[in-house]
């Protein structure tokens, strides 16, 4: 036996921003989908849309997407002026149907950012956040074979932090919804994880350093402190890890410009 | 890059320059409110203790040159983040959504710019003397101390002394209610700025988190209401009738 389904049927208006190309004029287009079932996620709703979209002979809705699961960072986009919709702590993938009602608009817009260029109505090219991680570089961990089980100790607390902040897709959802489009929560993330341990020491310097230059150089804005980043991630990262970034790149800063370096020796990431 | 390169040139550089400089700015703001607030004693201690300031002479100088020059980056850093945020966003959204941005926070430059109109005037009022002239501290008669002014134990006025009569320009000042209203709108706006940016200064330092960021906000909004109600309390008690200019046995007769 299968318990009765609450699932219900709902019609709605979807307006999409289509734009055929990067260089290509965009507008919102108005599109009916009827009879949505209320447990259907919302890429399926847009699959549904785009599926009746190809059989009228029209192009379909381009959007990103990948594993549906809220773990790939793949899917985007701006649900009534929300990145991933009204959900909190959640992806695109995993806003259902149900969060909306019978009769709504909805707005679907691609995430906006000078450094997050479109590449087609609401798919957007995110690299640049590939060139921040490269930016990252290496840590010094010896390589061969595994190392003994627990032979570095890591605290408890920084082990848990530190999965706070590997908890980060990648999404974009921090730029999408920082009115200044800043990348700094992505990239306190992704300093922070790595700083909070100890195998991230060596390279802890050179490391906040690189990533915020490469940040800057993007073309992403600046951090106000308004904590929108926070509020919309769907993997919920505190701006907390923002204030260790501050923190990390000013002691940084200092040690470069006081700490004695050999004049004679050259290479590593220190 | 080196610190002073990374500070004037990189994004959170920059950000820690406008904590820095809202830091020396938020000292002296207290300062000025502490000091200000003598308007409510004996005429002695107000004139007592702008007289002490004006002969303080170079190091009066270095103060003023300091907080010129904070003035000075804090404006320029926001100008330039400004434009900076401006750019990072080029095509702007269809729907605008705010999901937990304060008000103040989202009113920063609109009253940065009210604030610092409001600097200038204060500085052609009670500095400069452009505005409102008649009443300028040099045009009135000059204010005889009854009693030695001491600052932290030390006399520094002398009991008897010729001194520039500050409470009666302020008084006489803010007896014009659209002065008066202006100020306290003025230090409303620079309060709701602080109420942003008092929090927002540990932030970008670095030592704010969640552990303590609830008792940080409390801190910021007692301060910022205790500010504006201690600021506007001058204008208003005039206004009210309850400060009376200098009584003409305490002053010179008028040049």
């Amino acid at each position: 036996m299968v318990a009765e389904t609450k699932s219900k049927s709902l019609s709605i208006t979807l307006r999409v921003w289509r734009q055929a190309g990067p260089a290509a004029p965009g507008g919102f287009v108005d599109y009916a989908a009827k009879n949505l079932s209320s447990d259907m996620s919302f890429l399926e709703m847009l699959d549904v849309v785009n599926d009746e979209l190809t059989m009228k002979g029209e192009e379909p809705i381009a959007f990103a997407h990948d594993c549906r699961e809220g773990i790939c960072g793949t899917c985007s986009c701006m649900i009534n002026g929300k990145p991933h919709g009204p959900g909190h702590g959640i992806a695109t993938c995993q806003t259902y149907m149900r969060s909306f009602t019978d009769g709504d608009v909805i707005v679907v817009e691609p995430f906006r950012a000078r450094a997050f260029p479109l590449i087609k109505d609401l798919v957007v090219d995110r690299s640049a956040f590939d060139k921040i991680i490269q930016a990252g570089g290496f840590i010094s961990v010896r390589t061969g074979a595994a190392p003994d089980a627990n032979s570095i100790p890591v605290p408890k607390p920084d082990a848990d932090l530190a999965m706070d902040a590997a908890a980060c897709i990648g999404c974009g959802a921090c730029v999408a919804a920082c009115k200044n489009a800043s990348a700094m929560l992505f990239v306190a993330a992704k300093v922070s994880q790595l700083g909070l341990f100890p195998q991230g020491q060596p390279e802890r310097d050179s490391r906040v350093l690189s990533m915020v230059g490469t940040m800057d150089s993007l073309g992403f804005g600046n951090c106000t402190n308004q904590y929108e980043c926070s509020a919309a991630c769907p993997k919920v990262i505190s701006h907390d890890f923002i204030a260790r970034m501050n923190r990390d790149y000013l002691r940084a800063s200092v040690r470069a410009t006081f700490k004695p370096a050999s004049a004679s020796a050259a290479g590593g990431g220190g | 890059m080196n610190l002073v390169g990374s500070l004037f040139s990189s994004s959170i550089g920059r950000k820690i320059l406008m904590a820095v400089t809202g830091v020396i700015l938020v000292g002296f703001i207290i300062g000025h409110l502490v000091g200000n607030l003598q308007v409510f004693q004996d005429p002695d201690h107000l004139n007592g203790y702008g007289a002490f300031l004006h002969n303080l002479g170079p190091l009066l100088w270095v103060a003023r040159i300091g907080l010129l020059v904070a003035v000075f980056i804090h404006i320029w850093v926001a100008t330039v983040l400004t434009i900076e945020n401006h750019a990072a966003r080029q095509v702007k959204y269809g729907v605008k959504h705010t999901i937990r941005a304060t008000l103040a926070s989202r009113l920063m430059r609109w009253t940065g710019v009210v604030v610092l109109a409001f600097i200038v005037y204060h500085l052609a009022h009670f500095t400069f003397g452009y505005a409102q002239a008649s009443t300028f501290k040099e045009n009135i008669p000059h204010y005889f101390m009854a009693e030695q002014y001491r600052v932290a134990g030390f006399p520094v006025i002398d009991k008897g002394a010729e001194v520039l009569d500050l409470r009666t320009m302020v008084i006489l000042g803010f007896q014009q209610p659209i002065v008066a209203v202006f100020y306290m709108i003025a230090v409303g706006l620079l309060s709701v700025h602080l109420l942003h940016g008092f929090d927002s200064m540990f932030q970008s330092i670095g030592w704010r988190s969640a552990k303590w960021a609830g008792a940080l906000r409390k801190v910021t909004i007692a301060f910022c209401l205790a500010y504006f109600l201690a600021n506007a309390a001058i204008p208003g008690a005039v206004l009210a009738g309850k400060l009376q200019p200098s009584e003409p046995a305490r002053v010179a007769a008028h040049r």
